[in-house]
């Protein structure tokens, strides 16, 4: 009976199905952006609805987003994008076999995602308050008003569904702590820290999409 | 694909990129370049911004022709979702008037 | 991660029977947890095979409905539950798995001559999201059904419908991931796993077409996702997407469901076309013809179909210049589809045809798809489609090409790998016979539909003018050869479990990796990992595999 190929001694982090480190790590990262382009195409379903109710209600949109707190907005933009150079570090990290710089990138990450929902909460309360929220307490008096309960919707859909993808992203990195302290992750395999890098990135990337087109029109001419 | 320096300083200067732009799209909303300028301008900064975060934070710009295929590819594939929606509402839109 | 258990079951004791990836392990543990790709595809088979059931339940209570052209057998409201369900049990429950998630996920590997799929685990998780998805769509079923059609049309979905739309929506939600990970991982092992010299054009055709299925499930199916989610928020929350009463526009919900569930017919037909292209090599002993152009033709396929979606607007207020963009880019998307069927053709002529059971049911879909792309060409031409959109035409034309050609294509690999998933041959006359009783059965049932469509009979209505009675006795009677056909192979592929001959590892004399491996394949499907030579081709029929012994079915 000749021999099985499952009798080889397999190098440590090196899954029995792949023959090398650089085999698993290249297929890993394709895998990961390859679920990023199933995420753009997501968040892209909603993009174009916006841009479709958009183009019907473009007055509407602007006046509702008056509503919106443009100093909140920057700040929140500021601190996502901070919290992806905090990423940036702890991947760095990794790579060079630096438990204390993954620590501290994860730890900066977490931080700043965390601040960035609880800014977040604070104008979602803002919103309740002034019954902005619709299907809930939406109740605006003035002209445009469907158009403005779109906008609303638009605004908490997208808004909500990507503070959903931070919350995910942060529990994820809670749970990577403990393995990071314990040196799972090494130069040769730290594909997990990479790929979710490459997920942290993304959310930021929608963020920066986000702002401009929620908070920022009709700033200057409504 | 990766460099093996260990040094931050590019991912230092793109931050700095990447907020510089973030005030600017502010500081250029505040001024009204008129109905499709202001949106063009507001999406070519936003562009700017991602391609920095594409290229360098996900290091991209090193990568294999692959990555950079699904990288692109991607976005592309939503441009044509737009694309062809926009056919339809701005078809209906601007030859059928009084929406609002 | 996996353990080395394997390494220690794959060394037989003397005299032993040989060690595979179906007895290695036994228990229900083994079976739930494993990771083995080979394993998974057989979770699906049988998980989707019960779908397939129920959904053949709802369409014979559907068929029997419409026996009289009155109203006698359900109530309205009910007859709008039976065909909703059918619709959803077959489409995402059945048919876009099918394919793909059991003889893709059994055969791919062993086609590029690698251990497993590029993420193991993720394979197993893509089954969960299956079961988890279905289970949350047959409580809906359970607790009353849905009645708004497969499609979900606004605001009667997100405001008008009394039943529990929000479950199954959720539920096809969470089916959507176990898609979107087969897709990732198609995608990624067919680009890193390949044997050393196995390059892109020595891949068997079934590889390329299900590389194009995989980039529409990624790129198409988070589409169908977002706007689920869009559906549950207005139906729970009443946020205003869909329904004009809150400023929202029904189109919006049509052009963001179709921009998925266009692509996704082609997710299921795309792998059916590789069925065949396998099927019609090894049964004519050649080549197939024209491999550069059939392997381009799925990507072409799958990118046009991307860009047609509007064809189900034409009658919904989309705009006229839309449409009509649209219904030029559909009659494009034939033009790969008849390449294909081309070189389908090409490939039989001189050829030494055998004609297996799989042989059957490869010809069986090129003629049955030929009618329903042609009739797709005549719905894409506007101004017929003012007639006959939302009529039996168009149920005629769609399930020509799912069940007639995709279901087919479906039957014949499963009857193509069964020796090689099982080690078992099944009996040559059930086969044949269970084929031909569908063939004859498919076409009964659905050649009417396309007259009662042009006639005027409408879609989803129980209700009809008497003078269209004897169509649609002729369709029942139709349905019930079908069903007949579809039973049969149950039988004798359970039997051939047990009592059926012993296949040996390439009953067919067919090329392909997967045939120089035992039947049923070991764990991690080769003794030796193979390698390609420079000069390797894809389907290479030579003097060594042209034995001339007679087909090896007969039990």
């Amino acid at each position: 009976m000749s021999e099985t190929s499952s009798v080889t001694v397999h190098a440590p982090g090196l899954a029995h199905h792949f023959d090398s480190y650089e085999q698993q790590k290249e297929t890993s990262l394709l895998g990961m952006w390859l679920f990023l382009v199933q995420e753009v195409m997501f968040f892209g379903g909603l993009f174009v609805t916006y841009v479709y109710y958009r183009s019907l209600y473009p007055h509407a949109f602007n006046v509702g987003a008056r509503e919106l707190d443009v100093l909140w907005g920057t700040v929140n933009t500021g601190v996502l994008l901070l919290s992806s150079f905090t990423m940036v570090v702890a991947v760095m990290g990794a790579k060079h076999g630096s438990r204390g710089g993954l620590l501290a990138g994860l730890w900066g990450t977490i931080g700043f995602g965390l601040l960035f929902l609880g800014i977040k909460y604070v104008e979602y309360s803002s919103k309740w308050e002034h019954q902005l929220v619709p299907g809930l307490n939406f109740d605006w008096h003035g002209e445009a008003a469907r158009g403005i309960e779109i906008f609303f919707s638009l605004y908490f859909g997208m808004t909500g569904m990507h503070a959903l993808h931070m919350v995910v992203g942060i529990a994820i990195m809670f749970f990577m702590l403990r393995p990071a302290a314990r040196g799972k992750w090494t130069p040769e395999n730290h594909n997990f820290v990479e790929g979710f890098g490459l997920y942290w990135h993304f959310v930021d990337i929608v963020w920066i999409f986000l702002f401009p087109f929620l908070y920022l029109i009709g700033l200057a001419s409504e | 694909m990766s460099e093996h320096s260990s040094s931050l300083m590019p991912y230092v200067l793109v931050l700095v990129g990447l907020l510089a732009l973030t005030a600017l799209t502010v500081l250029v909303a505040l001024v009204d370049f008129g109905h499709p300028w202001s949106d063009a301008v507001a999406l070519a900064i936003a562009l700017s911004k991602a391609s920095l975060v594409v290229l360098f934070f996900m290091h991209v710009k090193g990568s294999t022709p692959l990555i950079k295929l699904a990288a692109a590819g991607g976005f592309f594939w939503m441009l044509i979702f737009f694309a062809f929606i926009l056919s339809d509402v701005l078809e209906r839109t601007t030859l059928v008037s009084g929406w609002e | 991660m996996s353990t080395n258990v394997a390494a220690e079951a794959s060394h037989p004791a003397p005299g032993d029977k040989p060690v595979h990836y179906l007895n290695w392990a036994y228990g229900v543990r083994s079976w739930l947890l494993t990771t083995d790709h080979k394993r998974i595809g057989i979770l699906y088979l049988i998980s989707i095979t019960f779908f397939f059931f129920i959904g053949g339940i709802y369409a014979t209570l559907i068929r029997l409905e419409l026996l009289t052209p009155q109203a006698d057998l359900v109530q309205p409201d009910t007859y709008n539950r039976l065909f909703t369900m059918h619709g959803i049990m077959m489409i995402f429950f059945f048919l876009i798995p099918s394919i793909p998630a059991v003889l893709g996920n059994f055969c791919i590997p062993l086609m590029i001559g690698a251990k497993d799929v590029a993420f193991p685990k993720l394979n197993l998780a893509s089954w969960y999201m299956f079961m988890i998805g279905s289970t949350m769509a047959m409580f809906s079923l359970i607790t009353g059904g849905v009645d708004t059609g497969w499609t979900f049309y606004t605001p009667f979905s997100t405001t008008y419908s009394n039943t529990y739309v929000a479950p199954v929506a959720i539920g096809i939600f969470v089916n959507g991931f176990s898609s979107i990970f087969t897709g990732v991982n198609f995608m990624a092992t067919i680009h890193r796993m390949r044997a050393p010299g196995m390059t892109w054009f020595k891949l068997p055709l079934f590889v390329w077409s299900h590389y194009a299925t995989s980039l529409i499930m990624v790129l198409g199916t988070p589409v169908l996702a977002i706007t689920l989610v869009l559906v549950a928020l207005e139906r729970l929350f009443h946020f205003g997407f869909f329904d004009p009463a809150y400023g929202g526009d029904p189109v919006l919900f049509q052009h963001l469901f179709w921009f998925y569930s266009h692509p996704a017919v082609y997710i299921m037909i795309l792998p059916g076309m590789g069925v065949v292209s396998e099927i019609i090599a090894a049964f004519s002993r050649k080549p197939v013809f024209g491999y550069r152009f059939v392997a381009f033709a799925s990507l072409g396929i799958a990118a046009i179909g991307f860009l047609v979606w509007g064809h189900h607007l034409f009658l919904s207020s989309q705009g006229v210049y839309a449409g009509m963009i649209f219904s030029a880019i559909s009659m494009m998307v034939a033009v790969p589809s008849a390449v294909k069927v081309f070189n389908w053709m090409a490939t039989l002529f001189r050829g030494s045809i055998e004609y297996s059971t799989p042989m059957f049911y490869a010809l069986g879909f090129i003629g049955l798809f030929v009618i329903g792309g042609l009739t797709g060409v005549m719905l894409a031409t506007l101004g017929i489609d003012i007639h006959v959109h939302d009529t039996y035409f168009v149920v005629a034309h769609f399930h020509y090409i799912m069940v007639g050609s995709a279901v087919m294509g479906y039957l014949g690999g499963l009857h193509y790998w069964w020796p090689k998933i099982t080690g078992r041959l099944y009996s040559g006359f059930w086969s044949h016979l269970s084929a031909l009783l569908i063939f004859l059965g498919f076409n009964l049932t659905f050649f009417p539909q396309f007259l009662l469509g042009y006639l005027g009979m409408p879609r989803r209505y129980h209700v009809y003018p008497e003078e269209f009675q004897v169509l649609h006795v002729l369709s029942t009677a139709g349905a019930s050869v079908l069903a007949v056909g579809y039973v049969i192979p149950l039988v004798y592929f359970l039997w051939s479990l047990k009592w059926g001959r012993v296949a040996g590892d390439n009953p067919w004399q067919a090329a392909g990796l997967e045939w120089h491996t035992s039947s049923p394949p070991p764990v991690h499907n080769f003794t030796t990992p193979p390698v390609l030579a420079p000069d390797a081709e894809p389907y290479h029929y030579d003097e060594e595999l042209l034995t001339g012994t007679p087909s090896p079915e007969l039990a």
